[in-house]
Parts: structure tokens; C-alpha cells; sequence
């Protein structure tokens, strides 16, 4: 049950964008982002979702992967549509009861849920494609110049690898407590709502108990080493671009000029004329 | 309560490129009253296959029978199943809670639905059989020392009454002192109680003097199923595959290798000490 969960969680294959720069990759996934909200016709979400399925193909990372990650959200989804096709004025297209539909709804509906979507599935790409040790290196890197107004850039880059390298151990943890309670005669799943939340305390103390050893182990165990901040700090494997980056900053350039462009080109328009 | 595994297969993480095999056509008995190892590797499928008997993993081929009945039935109760079968986790200790020892002994018979009196009954009788101090009884678990806590893990599984008890390495972590007093008590509890008992393990000398049979897993499958004394007598397969055969069997080995005239069979210190007496006429 708790395997479901793809969001931050890591693929391991050999592919050509396994093998780029994690800087890419960050880049890349924040311009994706950034188009997907600069867009004026459909026609740009077409490309963006092209795009994207060329990125998956060419990951190597099974399609049902990227499913997964949207069953998290598909609660999410769905209000979002709801609240956009029902809330949004405009001319009525169907009206029962107190609601209506309007064409402004229906179209706003489905901008929100391809940008959702494609927003949800590019960037579950990224961490799909990158462990988490080199993306939080790629970060460090990307926002050194910020040291120069004091932001601890190190101690923050740190922190975020601590806390993804410790997702998938909670993850095991949680299911192990989660056995121990079942064959105990713990039931999470039936009962109403006052049940099932006080059926999880047997479940939170233990996972927070064990959460604070392990985060007390690691500190001891980084002190052991010496630990004292990025301070001189150097790196055994320093992060270098190879040419496939360029090609990769390439490609970027290229996906946002023709998606941004042909986006503001009214296809439709020109059809109907 | 007799178990019966019937062509059981598992795989893990069935459907990604990590997929592996965990347990591979296991077909076994398991008759009342019994006090059974379980021994294999690291990885060897042993905590795969006890978490199966109680039906907490699903066999993604095969079935399991309990007194008769398949657990993979559409109308079988899971929740009546995991009463009867108690299952001890490694490190059991980190799955308490409760804010004293007696609370969380009771977790388990409360999900039984049982009335409170008989809850608090179980769970004092419990907490007697493990041998834990009275004084213990209302003091937090987590300022227990390390085999404190673990017998009170345990009672909070023995308090449920099962008529099977599995203790998945029980001993791990333990100090040698703490190790012989659970095993003894295991023992003990099995003497009075009559239950079967199932004792996963990956060291030969912990099992080797309690146990009437041993089961070695070695890749998901079963390699031995016999008394202790045949086991052992495959000691150099044991080895290849990363386990050993108890101490005592070495000794007697390498004496009878050296010419002393003693059976090389001894399981446990005591039958050793009496076959070395008697093959030096004392």
C-alpha cells in the first residue's frame, strides 16, 4: 500500500537522462514549469505533453511509473476540475439546480488539468531520473551564488538530502510497525473517522520515536566524522558538465522557443477561418 | 492448530525491475506442539515466509491450509487467523506505545474485542510468563532496558493467547545473558503451554538446544527439514551456504578426527559433556 508513492522516489536504469547533469535536469523541469503557465492556445499543451513523452521514452522509465504518482493526487484533481467548471462566470452552457456550466469553465477546467497533470508527471520525471544525492548536489551548485548574501546554501542542501535519504527508510519503517500492530489485531482500514485516527497512534509513536533515534544516531555518527558545515568543504565527485548537457541545455532552448511560439498562434483560429 | 503450506511461491515487488523471488515452492507441515527453527542466511526468505502464516503476505501462488481451512478463502476471517497466530517481530521492542508496560500488553486482547477484566487478566498473566518484574508493570516501556522491552513486546503477543508463536530473531541484539533467559523462557512457555513454536534464527548454537526440529532456508526454498541431529550432520552444505553447525558439533569432530572414541551426534554442551565422560570411562 505505501509502495504506491513515486513522488521523490528513485528508478534505477540506464538511460541518457539518468546520465545528465542533475543541473539540466533542475533547470530543465523549472523552465517545463514555467512554460506549461506561459502558454495562450491548446496548442502548446499539445507540444508540452509531446515533449514530455518523448522525455519518458527516452528515460527508459516504465509509463505505469508516472500513473502511480498521479493516484496521490487524483483527489486533488478532481476538486480543482469541479471548482473550475462549476465557479467559473461566464456564458451558461448547462444549468440544473443552483449550478451551471459555462464554456469559460470547461475551458478553464481543462487548462488546470493538463497543467496539473503534465506539472505532476515532469517533475516526478526528474526525481524519477535522479537520486536524491545528486540532485540536492545539483542545488548546491545552482545556488551557490547566494551564499554572497549569507543564505547557508550547504547547511540547506544538507538538509534536503537528509530528509529524501530518509523517506524511503521511514517508508519501510512505517510498513514494518504497520505489520507488527496488524498481528497485533490493529485494523487501519474499517471503523469511522474518530476510529481510524485513533487507530494510528499505535502506528505515530513508534514512527516518531524511531525517527528521532535514527536522526540522533546520524548526528552522532556525523560528528564521529567531523563533521562541521560546507566550511572548506571540498567534494569527491565534483559535479561536471559533459557534452550531453549541452546538448540537453539545447534541447531546452529549442522545446521553449517552439512551445512558447506556436502556443501564442491561434490554430484554431485559423482553421475556422 | 496444524499449518500446512502447499506449493507456496512469493515475489517481491512483482511488477519492477527489483523484483525478486522470496520464496520458491515451499511445502511444509506444521503439526501442534512443536518447537521449530527456522535457520537461513541473511536474505534467505525466513522472515518472508513467517509473515505469510499469518497471513499478513499474500503467496503470489500456492495456499496455505490452517486447521484445515485455506486463509486465501474470499470469507476467511485474517483478523480470527492472526489471534491464533502470533507473530513476533525482529526488534519487536520499537513497535511500543502505550505510556506504561501493562497499557500496552493490553493493546492486543483490546483488538479482540474482549471484555476489560479478562483484557487485564490476560495481559498480567502475560506479563507473569515472560518473567518481567511486577514493579516494572506501570513504568513506561522506553525507560526499560533493551530485554525489558523486548519481553514486554513479546507479552503484548502472548497476551492475544495465540496457539502458535512465532519469534522472528528474538534474540538480536542481546547480550549473551539476555539471549539463554528468553530462549529459556521460550522453552519453559512451550512446556507449560503446549503451544507450537517457531523460532527464526540465523545462529545455529541459539536453536540447537531448544528446538525438536529445524528447518534451513537457503534462497527461498527449503534446503533441510529434520531432527537437529541429521541436520547437522550436513554441516559442510551448511557452511556453503553461509551457515554452521553448532560448536559443540565441531568439537566432537575434531576429537573423534584425533583419535578420542566418542559419537560425533551431540546437538547440545550437555550431551557432549556426557559422551566425552563416556567415551573416557568416567
Amino acid at each position: 500500500m505505501l509502495r504506491d508513492i513515486t513522488l521523490g522516489q528513485y528508478y534505477q536504469t540506464a538511460s541518457p537522462i539518468h546520465d545528465l547533469d542533475p543541473r539540466v535536469k533542475l533547470t530543465g523541469t523549472l523552465l517545463y514549469i514555467i512554460s506549461l503557465f506561459c502558454f495562450k492556445y491548446y496548442v502548446g499543451y499539445l507540444i508540452a505533453a509531446l515533449f514530455l513523452g518523448l522525455m519518458i521514452l527516452v528515460s527508459h522509465v516504465p509509463f505505469r511509473f508516472m500513473i502511480k504518482g498521479m493516484k496521490a493526487i487524483l483527489f486533488l484533481l478532481v476538486i480543482t476540475v469541479m471548482f473550475n467548471l462549476f465557479l467559473t462566470p461566464g456564458t451558461p452552457l448547462v444549468t440544473f439546480w443552483k449550478l451551471k456550466i459555462t464554456i469559460e469553465g470547461i475551458q478553464m477546467a481543462c487548462t488546470m488539468l493538463s497543467r496539473l497533470v503534465l506539472l505532476i508527471v515532469g517533475s516526478s520525471l526528474m526525481t524519477l531520473t535522479t537520486t536524491p544525492n545528486h540532485l540536492t548536489d545539483g542545488m548546491e551548485k545552482m545556488m551557490n551564488p547566494l551564499k554572497v548574501i549569507k543564505v547557508p546554501v550547504h547547511e540547506v542542501a544538507m538538509m534536503m538530502s537528509i530528509a529524501l535519504r530518509f523517506i524511503p527508510i521511514l517508508l519501510e519503517e512505517t510498513d514494518k510497525i504497520m505489520k507488527a500492530q496488524i498481528a497485533r489485531g490493529a485494523d487501519f482500514e474499517n471503523g469511522n473517522l474518530i476510529a481510524r485516527a485513533k487507530s494510528l497512534v499505535p502506528l505515530l509513536v513508534p514512527l516518531f520515536i524511531s525517527a528521532f533515534r535514527r536522526a540522533n544516531d546520524l548526528a552522532m555518527a556525523m560528528e564521529a566524522r567531523c563533521y562541521r558545515g560546507g566550511e572548506g568543504r571540498t567534494k569527491m565527485k565534483p559535479l561536471m558538465y559533459k557534452k550531453a548537457d549541452f546538448v540537453g541545455y539545447g534541447i531546452l532552448i529549442f522545446y521553449m522557443v517552439c512551445s512558447i511560439g506556436l502556443s501564442r498562434i491561434d490554430f484554431i483560429g485559423l482553421l475556422a477561418r | 492448530m496444524p499449518i500446512i503450506l502447499d506449493h507456496v511461491n512469493y515475489v517481491y515487488d512483482s511488477d519492477s525491475p527489483t523484483s525478486k523471488k522470496a520464496l520458491n515452492d515451499v511445502c511444509l507441515t506444521i503439526p501442534d506442539g512443536q518447537f521449530i527453527g527456522i535457520i537461513g542466511h541473511t536474505g534467505s526468505g525466513k522472515s518472508t515466509l513467517v509473515q505469510h502464516l499469518n497471513g499478513l503476505l499474500k503467496a503470489t501462488e500456492g495456499h496455505i491450509y490452517v486447521d484445515g481451512e485455506d486463509i486465501y478463502d474470499k470469507d476467511y476471517n485474517l483478523k480470527k487467523l492472526r489471534s491464533k497466530v502470533g507473530l513476533v517481530f525482529q526488534y519487536p521492542e520499537h513497535q511500543l506505545f502505550e505510556i506504561d508496560v501493562f497499557s500496552d500488553v493490553c493493546y492486543g486482547p483490546k483488538n479482540l474485542g474482549l471484555e476489560k477484566k479478562e483484557v487485564e487478566l490476560r495481559a498480567y498473566d502475560a506479563l507473569r510468563k515472560v518473567g518481567l518484574p511486577d514493579d516494572l508493570f506501570y513504568q513506561s516501556p522506553f525507560e526499560l532496558s533493551g530485554g525489558q522491552k523486548r519481553r514486554v513486546a513479546i507479552a503484548g503477543v502472548l497476551a492475544m493467547k495465540p496457539k502458535v508463536l512465532i519469534l522472528d530473531e528474538p534474540t538480536a541484539g542481546l547480550d549473551p545473558k539476555g539471549r539463554n533467559e528468553i530462549l529459556d523462557q521460550v522453552k519453559q512457555l512451550q512446556k507449560e503451554t503446549g503451544i507450537t513454536i517457531l523460532l527464526v534464527s540465523h545462529s545455529m548454537d541459539d536453536v540447537a538446544e531448544y528446538v525438536d526440529r529445524i528447518i534451513v532456508m537457503n534462497k527461498g526454498a527449503v534446503k533441510y527439514d529434520d531432527v537437529p541431529k541429521e541436520v547437522f550432520k550436513h554441516y559442510k552444505e551448511l557452511e556453503e551456504v553461509g551457515l554452521a553447525a553448532p560448536q559443540v558439533t565441531y568439537i566432537m569432530r575434531d576429537l573423534a578426527a584425533n583419535g578420542v572414541p566418542v559419537g560425533t551426534d551431540a546437538t547440545t554442551i550437555h550431551e557432549a559433556t556426557e559422551e566425552i565422560l563416556r567415551a573416557l570411562g568416567r
